[in-house]
């Protein structure tokens, strides 16, 4: 197994979606001990590759090999017997067992009685204690962190003898250094004979930890490289297919208080982790940037600024006036423009129009309604101009959400709330999923916005998507938000070690 | 031979339609089996229900008079299930809502016509209504199932209406028969045509699906019960009230079915008894379903329904062969509808094995 032989041979792999051309004689090899990364803008084909790979798709060309043997198409059972595992953006655990039995789910004959646990245990430990992956079997996967499930699942796969693991968008759910850790695990599977995939769409760190990279575009195959010798400036292009323009940003001027949290705690309710004693402001025409680990409390200042939660203490002040009721209505009609975390769930109805979600937070007012009748006319007219403003790629203003990719669901979501010259912009995971041009694309839209004096606040995971939009930097750790101050007077580590808990060891706040 | 199932992303109407026509054609092939199993002629058979249903003035007459509390119980399963409510207590609602108008319309008021039917029609709806609203606020309040809740109801109505009409609302002049006093003529429908049983009911069926196709279509109140039965997490985000928009639909759902006992009460009986309904609410279910949820599809599937019933009543007469031939007709269309379905949201591919083999 060391000696780098091919584990993985994609050869030819063609897929047609009716007149879409999801995968055209796409060829990978993957060889073990290896880490490849596959990279592409959203609907590049990487997942539908991948998919193939797996067995969900059936391929109209092509074969996929692993370790020489033809796998049959359309059959993940086969994959999955051959070694091949995938680790999802979303998990497949069962929230209310343990690490330990997750990991064996499935593997144990049924119609055995006694199970030899005590076997399975000496296998996972062995399997963590080679990998480096640390986490507390015992405990339900429920309570465990995004990272430990993680870990939890790429166990899973090893647990399972496979050659060929598959990560998809790995670290859209981690902390920088839970990344780097993340990073250290796979290079030591690598070198234990392990072939890696690495999906991303994040360049630095395809750059940090692959040998090589694929790049995909279009369906088709845009480049490869061996990533010593790769450019950064070279591969975004080589994605993109164009030159990517720098994101350009002004000095923000702040302006008055818009939205002050006045020791507002919230302890239970529609945020799972609580939010406790915080204190902060947002001023007109500046962006702050909200870092920390998933379930900080990040939840709860979103569900407090979307209306969906009052504080359990405390006050919410927009403009100065507190917030009394929760009614995402009264928000909205207080200036406040709300972008939701899932923006898939909570954004659209996938199965109304888009000019139906257009109009939805406003449905019951002029010009959309008059005496409880709607205003289709006006709903579509109101769709037509937001499709040509916000370049919303879809069939018209009467398909269906569902059928609208993620980029386009957030420029729908986008020109819902934007449309209305908001003072207030509440951003939540603003690009999280997006190919870089759709990000490049809202980043635009939110700058321009603060540049109009809007306050808006980002709140994401991803620190370079922060550094390059935020003025101030608010952390949240454990429900607490401590002001990080200008992001000019920060670097990664520094929010890092506060996203952390490390309160002390990070620079003095800033005095205001 | 391989088969494979992709999801549609849209499927056309003349789809739908080419469906439809096949999944009703598969039906009748399907109950020709047991006709011919009971000795019977099919295609006599099906000429004979369809004589015995539309034949004359009277048995059209009948249909209509068999489709009029199943247009009401029909919209009451569609309007909930359009918002994901799971309403299977009409029959219950139905029930409630024909004592409710005993109640009101027995003597307790002396008002004209104009003003009683209203008063009673009323009555009907907000009793059936509340009977939908109280699980609707047990979800609400405990997530307690409404399936549950609704369906075993129907036992405790039906039971509350048997004892009242064994007990204080008993008819003293029913010779002992279990059935209450009696509506006022004031407050009971006219009917549509002289000496044929059908009546204003059957209006009042037509408009409310008329209404509300016009609600699901072109209102505000349509938009957010949509938004709220299909995604509600989404419709709550957007600020749509959700809790009261599912109030909303209980009660209009509830009150549809109070409103079918009405009609049985006011237009038919003219008395309250524990035979008022031969499960109307429990085929408006199958009415809903046969008409995809559709107001105006469920006039016309309510009438196919009732025609079916109406019609195997007399073939079964002329030919010997059993009247359960309805229900068998009844459910074997449902389930080719429902199959129908199917190939309307997937595609089916199949490819021969010579191309997998030449793949490999």
């Amino acid at each position: 197994m060391q000696d780098n032989q091919i584990v993985l041979s994609l050869e030819g792999i063609t897929k047609r979606f009716g007149a879409l051309m999801a995968n055209d004689q796409l060829d990978l090899t993957l060889r073990s001990g290896e880490i490849l990364a596959l990279l592409g803008e959203n609907g590049a084909g990487k997942t539908t590759l991948m998919n193939i790979l797996f067995g969900h798709y059936v391929q109209d060309e092509g074969v996929v090999r692993v370790a020489g043997k033809v796998l049959p198409p359309g059959s993940p059972g086969a994959a999955l017997a051959a070694g091949v595992g995938m680790v999802h953006q979303h998990f497949a655990l069962a929230e209310n067992l343990t690490g330990f039995d997750n990991i064996r789910l499935g593997t144990e004959p049924l119609m055995r009685l006694g199970s030899s646990r005590a076997a399975a245990r000496r296998k996972v430990e062995q399997i963590m204690g080679e990998s480096g992956l640390e986490v507390d079997l015992d405990r339900r996967v429920a309570a465990l962190t995004v990272g430990e499930k993680q870990r939890v699942e790429i166990l899973k796969a090893l647990y399972r003898n496979v050659r060929v693991l598959i990560l998809d968008e790995p670290t859209a759910v981690l902390t920088p250094q839970e990344a780097e850790g993340l990073f250290a695990v796979l290079r030591r599977l690598a070198a234990n004979g392990l072939g890696v995939i690495f999906i991303s769409h994040k360049l630095g760190e395809v750059l940090a930890v692959s040998h090589r990279i694929l790049v995909l575009r279009g369906g088709r195959k845009a480049g490869e490289l061996v990533t010593a010798q790769a450019d950064r400036r070279a591969i975004a292009d080589l994605m993109v297919g164009k030159s990517v323009a720098e994101l350009k940003r002004t000095a923000p001027e702040p302006g008055k208080t818009l939205v002050e949290f006045r020791d507002v705690s919230l302890m239970r309710g529609v945020a799972r982790a609580p939010l406790v004693h915080a204190n902060f402001t947002l001023r007109a025409g500046e962006i702050v940037g909200v870092a920390g680990v998933s379930g900080n409390g990040q939840a709860a200042i979103a569900a407090l600024l979307s209306g969906l939660a009052l504080p359990s203490s405390g006050q919410v002040l927009l403009d100065g006036a507190p917030v009394t009721s929760a009614d995402p209505r009264a928000l909205v009609t207080a200036g406040v423009a709300r972008m939701p975390e899932d923006r898939q769930h909570d954004g659209v109805v996938g199965t109304m129009s888009v000019a139906d979600n257009i109009a939805i937070e406003e449905v019951r007012r002029r010009p959309f309604a008059r005496m409880g009748f709607l205003n289709r006319k006006a709903m579509r007219q109101r769709a037509l101009d937001a499709i040509a403003a916000y370049d919303i790629r879809c069939p018209g203003p009467d398909a269906e959400a569902r059928l609208l990719s993620g980029g386009n669901v957030q420029k729908l979501i986008l020109a819902r709330v934007l449309e209305r010259e908001p003072k207030i912009i509440l951003a939540n995971q603003p690009t999280r999923g997006l190919d870089v041009g759709a990000q490049a694309e809202v980043h635009r839209r939110i700058i321009a916005a603060r540049d109009r004096g809007a306050a808006v606040l980002v709140i994401s995971e991803d620190l370079d998507e922060l550094f390059a939009l935020a003025d101030r930097f608010l952390v949240v750790h454990a429900g607490e938000v401590t002001d990080a101050g200008p992001s000019t007077a920060l670097d990664r580590s520094t929010v890092g070690l506060l996203m952390a808990g490390h309160i002390n060891t990070a620079a003095p706040a800033i005095p205001a | 031979m391989s088969f494979r199932l992709e999801p549609r992303a849209d499927a056309s109407l003349a789809l739908k339609l080419t469906v439809s026509l096949a999944a009703g054609l598969a039906a009748l092939l399907l109950v020709a089996l047991p006709v011919l199993l009971a000795g019977g002629n099919p295609l006599n058979a099906y000429a004979l229900i369809i004589q015995g249903a539309f034949g004359s003035m009277f048995a059209f007459s009948e249909t209509l008079n068999r489709a009029t509390p199943l247009i009401l119980t029909g919209l009451a399963a569609a309007v909930a299930f359009r918002a994901r409510l799971w309403n299977i207590g009409a029959e219950g609602q139905l029930y409630i809502g024909a004592l409710a108008a005993i109640m009101v319309g027995s003597g307790l008021l002396a008002m004209p016509p104009a003003l009683l039917i209203p008063t009673v029609m009323i009555a009907g709806f907000l009793a059936g209504g509340m009977m939908m609203v109280i699980p609707a606020i047990l979800k609400q309040r405990f997530g307690a199932d409404e399936v549950v809740i609704t369906l075993l109801l129907n036992f405790v109505v039906i039971l509350l209406v048997q004892m009242l009409i064994e007990g204080p609302l008993k008819d003293p002049l029913s010779m002992g028969w279990p059935q209450s006093v009696p509506l006022l003529a004031e407050a009971r429908f006219d009917k549509l045509v002289p000496r044929l049983r059908m009546h204003w009911g059957l209006v009042v069926g037509l408009v409310a699906a008329v209404l509300l196709w016009l609600m699901v279509r072109k209102t505000v109140l349509g938009f957010e019960i949509k938004a709220v039965g299909e995604n509600h997490a989404a419709a709550r985000f957007a600020g749509i009230p959700v809790n009261a928009t599912m109030l909303k639909v209980a009660l209009l759902s509830g009150g549809l079915a109070g409103l079918a006992g009405v009609g049985e009460v006011a237009g038919v009986k003219g008395y309250l008894s524990s035979d008022l309904s031969p499960g109307f609410g429990y085929t408006g279910i199958v009415v809903a379903m046969l008409a995809g949820l559709s107001p105006i599809g469920t006039v016309f599937a309510a009438l196919f329904v009732a025609a079916v019933f109406v019609g195997a009543d007399s073939m079964s007469r002329a030919t010997g062969i059993s009247n359960y031939l309805a229900d068998l007709v009844v459910a074997l269309s449902l389930l080719c509808v429902l199959v129908g379905s199917f190939f309307v949201r997937f595609r089916v591919h199949h490819e021969p094995d010579a191309a997998l083999a030449r793949r490999r």
